[in-house]
């Protein structure tokens, strides 16, 4: 378990960073958090020949609040988005997911950008940006440009960032007044992966009416699964019709059996914490 | 009087160096050593064509490479058993297809991980880059992959081996299936336990160092028994025994598959160690440990059971199937304590049990702790549990109908324990033991519980179980104990430590016999150099039998001061006593001159000298006072220094039980599996340290909510392991570990001089079985298989809904 050779490099500013990726393509990695890369180096499942490290990058390190919507850079650690008061305040959301993102210790080191890059199908900050119809700024030596979530993530393991670009930060908007949000998942141990788990947003007129009630789920299917759901909502009471809500999952949904979890018994869950997830978020939207 | 140290929750000395990080673990020593890497089998079951290692030889820093034809020409050679397979440690006389695996394979792997080649570079980042470019070709062979596969015979592991059997054993005290059919009532159950494994958070590690101008060899080895290991690497080298010393650093835990040896990494480093002059190192990572090392527990079992109106067993019948993977180099260990330990403390009426124990082609499989124990201890609780419901008898009350009663102790099964020795229980009292455990979870109140959450819709259950395990097993275990002149004392056992606190437990018996502060001793464990003659650590033996052992050597050495100190004091030795290292005529005070003599002095005394090299051996000199010229200054049959040895050796093992009750709860709509409680009724004799047992109960408890709800190795048909690594073979955190609540009863052993019985495996025994049962109280349906996750909750749900 050592990896095999690379060259490292440490740029400190952006325009270095993507000019080493622009020169070193394929073979090279970029390097944060480094919780998902690293292992896979040691167990030589990644040999990359070139590891660019964004960590002394200043410009990638910060988290902006804006009236709009919440900056994100990419050196941002999951545990400093987790515990800013500011970012609570604008997008509970993001700690809502982020206190599901593995260990303390994971935590501490990992990157939420990277979560995103790495795209993994249980990932829970993948379904936080598309449900906040998020964001991610990609760069490279020649181009900037912007993918939405929903264009985002294009696979297991595999996001819109291509050879040579830097996903230099990620956008997740406020969500409208009247908004209530929530994250519930099922792991096998505390802090693993879930077998499943749903994120959602219920956003609730005047009359504490639902106008609109979203959820996104992971590891039931090869990304992160948006679902609209709020043609299943029963009235003002936060109720959601059953059928409904089983019908709308299961046209979004393609979980597959593992060792942790039979297909059967994800598909089961998705529905159990769907439920409890859009009772959560309503019950903080009508507050 | 000093306040005597045994049975006292003295602190572990153990660990500040540990928790501080000071410990020094394998891979912490010989940072100037070469390090070794392995090509490992891909396949589980292939035949081995040609090994070309042409893109390695220009890795840079590569030293050396060898196969198993290097082995071939080393024996030829040099004279060393090299190319022979690694002994069977563990010959038994049912055992005729025993098979075991060469250090590097011949011709043939087994499973996936099995050694091919080995590398040795300048360090182990160059050896993984030079064994990746190995190329092995293999051509794959069926594999035999799950005890129905092997069974069925149609595919063989090993060709010369019908039918995958390595033997069939039986042992029975009547004709057991006579008494079921006679009996009144009678139940047949299939029950299921899978393959877990030790786990130990050090993997294995070898170091080797070859002495060329002394010719001789000293390995340190993350073992649990460092004096085999000596014996088998001589004998596999052909070096004289006395030329080989093998050390045990801190070993980040074993829970027995360190007890396994020879690991082919432990013969073929020192191997290399001496071909190439050098030091050699090998760590073993992560990946390694899961597919080279040892697994446990994989078993089914068919039980037939009769019985009478009051739930009283009359006959047992029990066929059981015994996966123990590629190779069986520890022999039948695990099946016979499964067969002989299944009966825990109930007595099981007309008893046959039969097993077969099956090669396939994954893991070996060797103890892990418990060692055979939770699957019995789950097979008999889930018949005494099915015999309440079948009967509707309270289920403690079935089992205290069965109970051998302690007026019944020593009680003899008839049957042949893993030593060879009887299955005779020397003691325990099982309803006092029960009692205790009703008690501290409320047995009697938790109806009403159950119905009030019931009502809430919540679903709670409560299970239990009970075991007898059977340890501190021979043959023997020594210690030697030194006082030297500035008092210390320094003590010396054969067997090795892995964590469990053995350096505090065993000085607290030395400072005692001896009369000394607990300070004044030092341990030192599994170090050939220091205590030649052992056996190692495992079947919870450490306190029985190093302790007594120890024990013993401390009243030897004690006698032998009370003559010196006897002499100088001119007193006798009947009027003397020992208070915090002094010597003094009883009932004085300490310091009083004249009268008493500290143990420090009594050692000087005890080796008479001709050189004052300094203050205190200046008064064991010629001339220091007047001597008889009649005496020699050693008599005849004494020794100089103030030291002794001493074995302690059984007859028998001696039996610890205790009891578990859990309580459950399982949610309704998720099917997750949470417990509530977990309570603990624990009899191993006398107590020396209860917060050190408590420890071992509580990592033991971790262990058995481990087997119980998250470990499991997941084996592909084609033999490829799927959970390697430990994002995916899932060990509890101290999440999913729930607090444990524990109470004593003490029944001393009559067999040792400290009543000691062992306590190191105990708390893993029965988690399994207490766990199915609260899951099967909460949810209304049998539980016949574990370990058992929410997704085979839901399954099961659904299967007893339709």
């Amino acid at each position: 378990m050592k990896p095999s050779p690379f060259t490292y490099h440490r740029p400190h500013s952006a325009d270095e960073a993507v000019e080493l990726l622009r020169a070193y393509g394929d073979s090279a990695k970029v390097l944060a958090g480094g919780q998902s890369l690293v292992p896979l180096m040691s167990m030589r499942l990644a040999a990359p020949e070139h590891l660019v490290d964004i960590n002394r990058v200043e410009a990638l390190q910060s988290v902006e609040v804006g009236e709009d919507e919440v900056r994100v850079g990419a050196a941002v650690r999951h545990s400093r988005l987790e515990r800013d008061e500011e970012v609570y305040g604008a997008v509970p959301l993001l700690r809502q997911g982020l206190v599901n993102v593995a260990h303390p210790a994971i935590r501490n080191r990992g990157t939420t950008v990277g979560s995103l890059v790495h795209a993994d199908p249980a990932a829970e900050m993948a379904a936080v940006l598309l449900l906040l119809d998020g964001v991610v700024e990609l760069r490279s030596a020649t181009d900037s440009r912007e993918v939405a979530a929903a264009d985002f993530f294009l696979g297991p393991m595999q996001s819109a960032t291509g050879p040579g670009e830097l996903a230099v930060a990620a956008r997740f908007g406020r969500p409208p007044p009247g908004s209530g949000s929530a994250f519930v998942e099922l792991s096998r141990r505390q802090g693993d992966y879930a077998m499943c788990g749903v994120g959602a947003l219920v956003t609730t007129g005047q009359e504490s009416e639902i106008t609109s009630a979203k959820v996104a789920l992971v590891g039931v299917g090869d990304g992160p699964a948006l679902v609209d759901v709020t043609s299943a909502a029963a009235g003002p009471g936060g109720a959601f019709r059953e059928p409904q809500l089983a019908e709308l999952l299961a046209s979004q949904i393609a979980p597959e059996s593992d060792i942790h979890a039979s297909a059967e018994y994800r598909r089961h869950l998705a529905l159990v914490l769907t439920r409890r997830a859009l009772g959560q978020a309503h019950e903080r939207a009508a507050a | 009087m000093s306040t005597r140290l045994f049975g006292q929750r003295v602190p572990r000395s153990e660990d500040p160096r540990l928790v501080t990080g000071n410990g020094r673990y394998l891979d912490d020593l010989g940072h100037d050593a070469l390090a070794a890497a392995f090509v490992r089998s891909p396949h589980a079951h292939a035949r081995i064509g040609d090994v070309d290692v042409s893109d390695a030889v220009d890795v840079e820093g590569l030293v050396a490479v060898y196969t198993y034809e290097d082995l071939v020409s080393d024996q030829a050679e040099h004279g060393s058993r090299m190319a022979e397979a690694l002994p069977l440690l563990i010959p038994h006389p049912t055992l005729t297809h025993g098979r075991t695996p060469y250090p590097l394979a011949n011709g043939e792997v087994n499973h996936v991980g099995e050694a091919v080649v080995m590398v040795v570079a300048v360090d182990r980042y160059v050896a993984e880059d030079a064994a990746g470019r190995i190329h092995v070709d293999f051509e794959p062979l069926p594999a035999v992959v799950g005890i129905e596969r092997a069974r069925d015979g149609g595919r063989l592991v090993h060709e010369d081996v019908p039918g995958n059997v390595a033997a069939v054993m039986v042992q029975q005290t009547g004709d057991a299936d006579a008494a079921v059919d006679a009996a009144p009532h009678s139940l047949e159950l299939e029950l299921e336990i899978e393959r877990s494994a030790s786990m130990p958070m050090e993997g294995k590690g070898v170091l080797a160092r070859w002495d060329a101008d002394d010719q001789s060899l000293l390995v340190h080895t993350s073992t649990q028994t460092s004096t085999s290991v000596r014996q088998a690497v001589a004998a596999k080298l052909a070096l004289p025994v006395d030329r080989v010393e093998v050390v045990t650093p801190d070993v980040g835990g074993g829970f027995g598959v360190k007890i396994m040896h020879p690991w082919p990494e432990e013969v073929l480093v020192p191997w290399a160690a001496r071909r190439l002059g050098r030091a050699v190192k090998w760590t073993e990572d992560r990946r390694e440990h899961f597919v080279s090392s040892a697994h446990e527990r994989g078993q089914l079992h068919r039980v037939r059971v009769g019985y009478d109106d009051e739930g009283r067993l009359l006959g047992l019948s029990v066929r059981f199937w015994h996966d123990h993977g590629a190779y069986i180099p520890y022999g039948l260990i695990v099946p016979i304590i499964t067969s002989t330990q299944l009966l825990g403390p109930y007595k099981p009426g007309v008893y046959r049990v039969e097993f077969t124990s099956l090669y396939t082609n994954t893991v070996i499989v060797t103890p892990y702790r418990g060692a055979g124990r939770p699957q019995g201890c789950f097979v008999m609780e889930r018949v005494m549990d099915a015999i309440a419901a079948e009967r509707g008898i309270d289920r403690t009350v079935v089992r205290e109908r069965n109970f051998i009663r302690p007026e019944e102790m020593p009680y003899d099964h008839h049957l042949v324990f893993q030593d060879g020795r009887a299955l005779r229980y020397d003691s325990g009292d099982f309803p006092a033991s029960l009692e205790k455990l009703r008690k501290l979870v409320g047995w009697d109140d938790f109806a009403a519980f159950r119905e009030q959450a019931r009502a809430e819709g919540r679903l709670v259950g409560i299970g239990l179980a009970c075991y007898v395990e059977g340890t501190g097993v021979g043959p023997y275990e020594g210690g030697h104990v030194r006082v030297e002149s500035d008092g210390t004392v320094v003590v010396s056992t054969g067997l090795t430590s892995q964590g469990q606190g053995h350096q505090t437990m065993l000085a607290q018996i030395v400072a005692d016999e001896l009369g000394v502060p607990f300070d004044r001793v030092r341990v030192t464990t599994g170090d050939t150099r220091r205590f030649k003659y052992a056996v190692g650590t495992f079947a919870s033996r450490t306190a029985v039998m190093s302790g007594s052992a120890v024990a013993m050597t401390a009243r030897r050495v004690r006698e032998k001061a009370m003559r010196i100190a006897a002499d100088a004091l001119e007193a006798s030795p009947e009027d003397l006593e020992i208070v915090d290292g002094q010597v003094r005529v009883k009932g004085t005070s300490p310091s009083g001159a004249n009268v008493s003599i500290d143990l420090g002095t009594v050692a000087v005394l005890s080796n008479p000298l001709r050189y004052a090299f300094d203050d205190a051996a200046r008064r064991a000199t010629q001339f220091a006072s007047p001597a008889d010229p009649a005496r020699a200054p050693i008599s005849p049959g004494d020794a100089p220094g103030l030291e002794g040895t001493e074995y302690y050796s059984p007859t028998q093992s001696t039996f610890a039980n205790g009891m578990h009750a859990v309580v459950v709860e399982t949610d309704p709509d998720t099917c997750e599996i949470k417990i509530l409680r977990y309570c603990v009724v624990h009899d191993c004799g006398t107590i020396v340290n209860p917060m050190i047992l408590e420890g071992q109960i509580h990592g033991g408890v971790a262990q058995g909510v481990g087997g119980a709800l998250y470990e499991r190795m997941e084996y592909a048909d084609d033999g490829q392991l799927l959970n390697a690594s430990f994002m995916d073979f899932l060990m509890p955190y101290s999440t999913e570990v729930p607090t444990v609540e524990i109470d004593h009863l003490e029944t001393p052993s009559p067999l040792n001089p400290l009543g000691v019985k062992g306590a190191g495996e105990a708390g893993v025994i029965p988690g399994s079985a207490a766990i199915a049962s609260a899951i099967e109280d909460a949810e209304g349906f049998p539980i016949r298989r574990m370990p058992i996750s929410p997704s085979e909750l839901f399954h099961l749900r659904q299967e007893h809904q339709s």
